[in-house]
């Protein structure tokens, strides 16, 4: 018999992606958000629905999150949604942007990784290709979302 | 006469492949399956040997590849029990067939208020082409309903069939449930309503003794990559009468017969339906294919599979408490199919960790959501399905796998 070594999965299942995934932050709805997007990977059936309020300086006032998935979806939505609290949309806008370079294996400075906080642990999901989508989905929806909301402006 | 199953996987080069250096234990049968040599071979073959187009040159490669590329037609034929090479059409594959189905004959024979019935554990690619043609007809989409265990709910059939049915499109055998349906019984209360039947045998076919003429259909479609052939090639069988009176799928060179800056004439069957140049490789693989399955014997094939799944039913059984898992209980009533689902671990993060141990599994929706998620009420299954060259051994390597995935889990997942 063969061990199922799973050394190589310490990095994906990183301490803090598992407590995201157990339990998950600011999971719920809000009624008549500002910014409200539904992200779904056609390839594995991953749901994320994202909910924002603003306040009068167009910054993130509340947000929550619901939907289903794996580990890694659900915990980067989680995480999401505590990092764009109080951030203005362009600032979520690069928080985004950061997610992608961290993914793709760019040199971060400090203050970057500074303002990335916990989704630092997303890091060990470039190895793992296939799941690449799946810590993308909640910013890519957030994306969606502010995109079609100053659209409407 | 068993199969030798250490015999058969020594055809199959991938099978010695390591995976992140452990040996690969290919589970994923379902989606694709592998390649014996035999198969390859008929490829290279072609394109060293005789590679031409067919049906056109007068030159020795050219002939050459047109009698290897219609006795590949008859072989294929011949195996699923056509009565003649001219009811099969090659098709990319199941989704090609099922499209040509609902094109040509669909659009011609499917009006406001006629009904298609299908059911419930359809694949999409028997779905979807429905419900577009529905929607541009103005045709209502009916559903045979899945019980409980993931079988057929026959109870309606007599009301969900009656004058308004034209066509009854459904799986031989479910590829998320493993449900083998009853589908001549049901082919033949279609037919005493005056409707036709579509087979998506795509399941079936690699795994199963089949035979149109058997099983009285007037549509069948299958893939050639998951009956051990190359991808890209598939058939369709279309009885007699039905093929001669439907319209060209797609037009242009092959199809014809005499073309003015007019009008043109339609070619012969069942070139007809084979506009272009065909997948000629392709076919002549899937051939090979055919002949190493008839090499081996369809009831051996069926008969060793259905000893596989009983024992992997059996040997999953032990973790039920932390597994649900899918499909009939009967045998007889189910092909080579494992789907699972645990509250604990989703089905991608569990296909993953299988991965590390060099474990292929399927782990979505199986191009079945309304199934999975309306029926079974999940987001996605894991799925284990096997094959010819699948062993005991790697049943219990998967439960093995299973085991330390749910340790690995419930270890790093513990509750603060």
């Amino acid at each position: 018999m063969r061990d199922t070594s799973f050394d190589q999965l310490d990095d994906l299942y990183q301490e803090v992606i598992l407590d995201h995934y157990r339990n998950p932050r600011n999971r719920g709805e809000i009624p008549s958000p500002h910014v409200s997007a539904r992200g779904f990977n056609p390839y594995c059936g991953d749901e994320v629905i994202l909910a924002l309020n603003l306040d009068d300086g167009r910054r993130v006032d509340a947000v929550a999150f619901s939907g289903q998935g794996c580990s890694i979806s659900q915990a980067s939505a989680s995480i999401l949604t505590e990092l764009v609290k109080g951030k203005s949309l362009a600032e979520t806008r690069r928080l985004s942007q950061l997610l992608r370079s961290l993914i793709h294996g760019d040199e971060l400075t400090d203050e970057e990784l500074d303002l990335m906080g916990e989704m630092e642990a997303l890091r060990g999901v470039r190895r793992f290709p296939i799941r690449v989508k799946c810590a993308l989905l909640a910013w890519a929806t957030l994306d969606d979302g502010i995109e079609e909301y100053e659209g409407g402006q | 006469m068993t199969l030798d199953v250490e015999k058969i996987r020594r055809d199959f080069p991938i099978l010695s492949k390591l995976v992140y250096g452990k040996p690969l234990v290919y589970l994923d049968n379902a989606a694709t399956s592998q390649k014996p040599r035999q198969v390859i071979q008929a490829l290279v073959d072609y394109y060293e040997g005789y590679n031409a187009n067919v049906h056109r040159g007068v030159h020795a490669l050219s002939m050459e590849s047109t009698e290897r590329y219609e006795e590949a037609r008859r072989k294929v034929a011949g195996f699923i029990g056509a009565p003649s090479p001219e009811n099969l059409i090659f098709v990319r594959n199941t989704t090609e067939g099922i499209n040509l189905a609902a094109s040509s004959w669909g659009a011609a024979n499917i009006g406001p208020g006629d009904e298609i019935l299908v059911t419930e554990m359809e694949h999409h690619s028997n779905l979807v082409p429905w419900q577009r043609l529905a929607k541009a007809k103005g045709a209502r989409m009916r559903f045979i309903p899945v019980t409980e265990e993931g079988t057929l709910d026959l109870s309606d059939l007599d009301t969900l069939l009656n004058h308004r049915t034209k066509l009854v499109a459904m799986t031989h055998m479910s590829n998320v449930l493993g449900a083998i349906n009853p589908v001549k019984d049901i082919g033949a209360k279609a037919h005493a309503v005056g409707a036709r039947i579509l087979i998506d045998a795509a399941q079936s076919v690699p795994h199963m003794p089949v035979n149109v003429q058997d099983l009285d259909c007037d549509f069948l479609a299958f893939s050639s990559h998951k009956m051990l052939g190359p991808t890209g090639i598939g058939g369709l069988y279309v009885r007699s009468e039905t093929l001669e009176k439907m319209e060209p799928f797609l037009t242009g060179g092959e199809m014809v017969l005499e073309v003015t800056y007019d009008y043109a004439t339609w070619n012969d069957l069942p070139m007809r339906f084979e506009a272009g140049t065909p997948n000629i490789a392709g076919s002549i693989g899937l051939g090979a294919a055919v002949d190493y399955l008839e090499s081996l014997g369809m009831e051996q094939v069926h008969r060793r599979e259905r000893e596989l799944t009983a024992y992997a039913l059996d040997t999953l059984k032990e973790l039920s408490e932390e597994f649900n898992f899918y499909g009939p209980t009967d045998l007889n009533a189910r092909g080579a199919i494992v789907s699972f689902n645990s509250p604990d671990i989703h089905p991608h993060d569990l296909g993953t960790m299988l991965d590390q141990g060099g474990i292929a599994i399927r782990a979505g929706h199986h191009c079945a959501m309304p199934l999975i998620r309306d029926r079974l009420g999940v987001a996605a299954t894991a799925r284990a399905s096997f094959y010819i060259y699948n062993t005991k051994d790697e049943v219990d390597l998967l439960k093995a796998a299973l085991k330390d995935a749910l340790r690995y889990f419930s270890k790093t997942l513990a509750p603060k």
